[in-house]
């Protein structure tokens, strides 16, 4: 199948072109950090992750998102979503390739990093990240390549294929879980410190995730012949709305433990985000816009006749995206590092270098949904599924 | 045998599986075959080795300066301007270094510095967190690291609770005065985190660690399984408190006040 990657429109060519000239540009500051080090970030001895392991976090979510098509289409039989799934188990694979090209970018040693699997240590949370990580991208790669072979010769899914998509559903929870537990399990850093770290990850993965899925897939129908039905696109837009509120409640959970109870360590860095602290206030603009973002996204997702809107919902998705990015991409790691265990403010902010070889990586994933969803969506357009009413000739 | 391409291939295919697998069966085996260290005649050893620092006989900066100077400069730890700098033992006020603030506190422990450096804690997190087992306990209770190990994730900087790790953020011999180098002791690579190893390498040849014999006898360093060791001396006759000792880490260096 991967020869409907080779063949498509001028504007499919001038896409992928541009995507691997973004990429080859950006991946000069790569070469400049592996020359240099890290040194070329803006990250320090106090704030010793960045911008790298905020993206990566941020994008297994992304991963873990799929399972809300593939969960709802294998165990309650949701036929709706039976043109989708095969999005979402794409979507996985470029968000598990972006999450692994941000591990590789982080770590110092590069060269080395296979110690990791030549020296297997299952007491550090890590090597389990390594193992799941890998395991969802295999599982994800096996069962969506199968399944769209199948659709394509009109074949029945094979029975494995079936068994590996119920295991992929759990999978997936785990991805994310074990992500979590890289940071609550943490003695000292008191912002990650909390049992329900692990439910916010998965409840906003699930409605951040889904949402990119969403926005890519409406751009997927504005340049292909797919065309998704109404109410599957309803129902997912029912399920971004009930994560993100779960999401939403679960984060003012946090506030009340650290506010009521006043125990300084869960207070500090919440007061550093929101409202600064240690004449520090760096982050204060950037996470009042997520929680006004979170509350524009809600309201504007909630009510069913705004939510239905086909004309507004990217935009309420767009603003949750922006909202929940925030949060996970800058708040989370900043906030986790702030204060610093001597109790002092160390300011981060990713240099410029550093958001280069971000684009790089987001550039490759990028590329890799491209390629994808091209081979997806011709082999829909071959089979029938899914297809506008009247096909336009291009 | 047919010569024809597939076989060619065929056999190329095997050839290349079968080097790979010898060459990752000696790897496998060099690295199972146990190093046999050879104690030197003059090692000095301990069931848990702990420290005890009177921060009465040594709490200014500049008495504080004197054991990272010596410590430094025994380690080759570079010294790098900014804040991607190592440290491997430093001086820090009591707020930044106790986590039991007093609102009210006696003037003079107020203005002291406190020698900060990591606690080879029993439970040490770092050890738990590290990926490769390049950050190890070490059975006399001393937290090791391999250099050569390390791949730089700096889990280990986010799990310790002291923020006793820094990281080779760049190339550290170009911060190093070379014509001074200890060459005794190995210089680290950019890319890998480094920290205090309370002088195992001093150790093995029964010297005291370098902070300690710079400290005038203000930093004891000794057995704290042995009741008659210097160290317990000290806990005995003066009221001691560790760094943030409600995380259960169980740090291996007490402070006088």
């Amino acid at each position: 199948m991967l020869e409907k990657a080779l063949k498509g429109s001028p504007k499919y060519y001038l896409w992928v072109g541009f995507l691997l000239l973004v990429i080859a540009g950006t991946s000069g500051a790569y070469v400049m950090q592996l020359m240099e080090g890290l040194t070329i970030t803006g990250m320090s001895r106090d704030v010793s992750w960045g911008f790298y392991i905020a993206q990566f976090t941020y994008l297994v979510g992304l991963a873990a998102s799929g399972v809300m098509i593939v969960l709802p289409y294998y165990f309650h039989n949701y036929k709706k979503f039976k043109d989708l799934v095969i999005f979402g188990e794409f979507m996985a694979i470029a968000a598990v390739v972006m999450c692994l090209g941000f591990i590789v970018v982080d770590i110092g040693q590069p060269q080395r990093m296979l110690n990791v699997v030549l020296f297997p240590t299952p007491n550090s949370i890590l090597f389990w990240d390594m193992l799941v990580l890998n395991g969802y991208l295999m599982l994800n790669l096996l069962v969506g390549w199968t399944c769209l072979e199948c659709d394509r010769q009109n074949l029945p899914h094979p029975k494995w294929s079936k068994i590996l998509a119920y295991v992929s559903i759990i999978w997936a929870f785990s991805i994310h879980t074990v992500t979590a537990f890289l940071y609550q399990g943490l003695p000292g850093r008191h912002y990650w410190l909390t049992a329900i770290l692990a439910a916010r990850f998965l409840a906003s993965a699930f409605c951040s995730g889904p949402a990119i899925l969403l926005l890519v897939i409406m751009l997927t129908e504005k340049v292909t012949t797919f065309k998704a039905e109404a109410e599957g696109i309803a129902t997912l837009a029912k399920i971004i709305t009930y994560a993100m509120c779960i999401n939403v409640f679960f984060f003012l959970l946090e506030v009340f433990t650290a506010f009521y109870s006043s125990i300084p360590g869960h207070t500090h860095s919440i007061v550093y985000l929101f409202a600064g602290y240690d004449g520090h206030s760096e982050l204060v603009p950037f996470m009042w816009t997520a929680a006004a973002f979170a509350i524009i996204s809600l309201a504007l997702l909630i009510p069913p006749k705004l939510r239905n809107n086909v004309k507004l919902l990217p935009w309420s998705l767009a603003i949750l995206v922006i909202a929940t990015w925030i949060d996970k991409g800058l708040g989370l790691l900043i906030g986790g590092f702030n204060p610093t265990p001597f109790e002092t403010i160390a300011p981060y902010w990713p240099t410029g270098k550093e958001l280069l070889i971000s684009l790089m990586i987001y550039g490759t994933g990028a590329l890799v949904v491209t390629i994808l969803f091209k081979i997806a969506t011709e082999v829909k357009q071959e089979t029938g599924a899914s297809q506008k009413p009247a096909p336009v000739a291009e | 045998m047919n010569h024809t391409r597939r076989n060619f291939l065929k056999f190329m295919g095997v050839a290349a599986a079968g080097l790979c697998a010898a060459s990752a069966g000696s790897a496998l085996a060099v690295s199972g075959a146990g190093s046999s260290i050879k104690d030197s005649a003059t090692a000095v050893n301990a069931k848990r080795w702990g420290m005890v620092i009177d921060t009465k006989k040594c709490g200014t900066k500049e008495a504080i300066d004197v054991l990272a100077k010596a410590c430094h400069s025994v380690h080759n730890v570079p010294n790098i301007p900014g804040n991607q700098n190592v440290m491997w033992i430093w001086a820090a006020g009591y707020e930044q270094a106790f986590d039991q603030p007093n609102n009210y506190m006696d003037e003079s422990v107020e203005k002291r510095q406190f020698a900060l450096l990591c606690n080879h804690c029993t439970n040490a997190p770092c050890v738990r967190v590290c990926p490769t087992q390049a950050t190890y306990k070490r059975p006399d209770g001393i937290v090791a690291m391999d250099y050569h190990r390390c791949i730089g994730c700096r889990y280990c900087m986010a799990g310790c609770p002291f923020g006793a790790r820094s990281f080779n953020f760049m190339e550290p011999r170009k911060h190093l005065d070379l014509t001074t180098l200890n060459k005794e002791f190995p210089t680290r690579m950019r890319g890998v985190v480094e920290k205090c190893n309370f002088c195992v390498e001093r150790l093995a040849y029964g010297k005291q660690p370098a902070c300690a014999e710079a400290s005038n006898g203000a930093v004891v360093f000794g057995d704290l399984t042995d009741a008659n060791s210097e160290v317990r001396k000290l806990l005995r006759e003066h009221y001691t408190i560790r760094r943030k000792p409600a995380l259960g880490t169980e740090p291996g260096v007490y402070y006088i006040i």
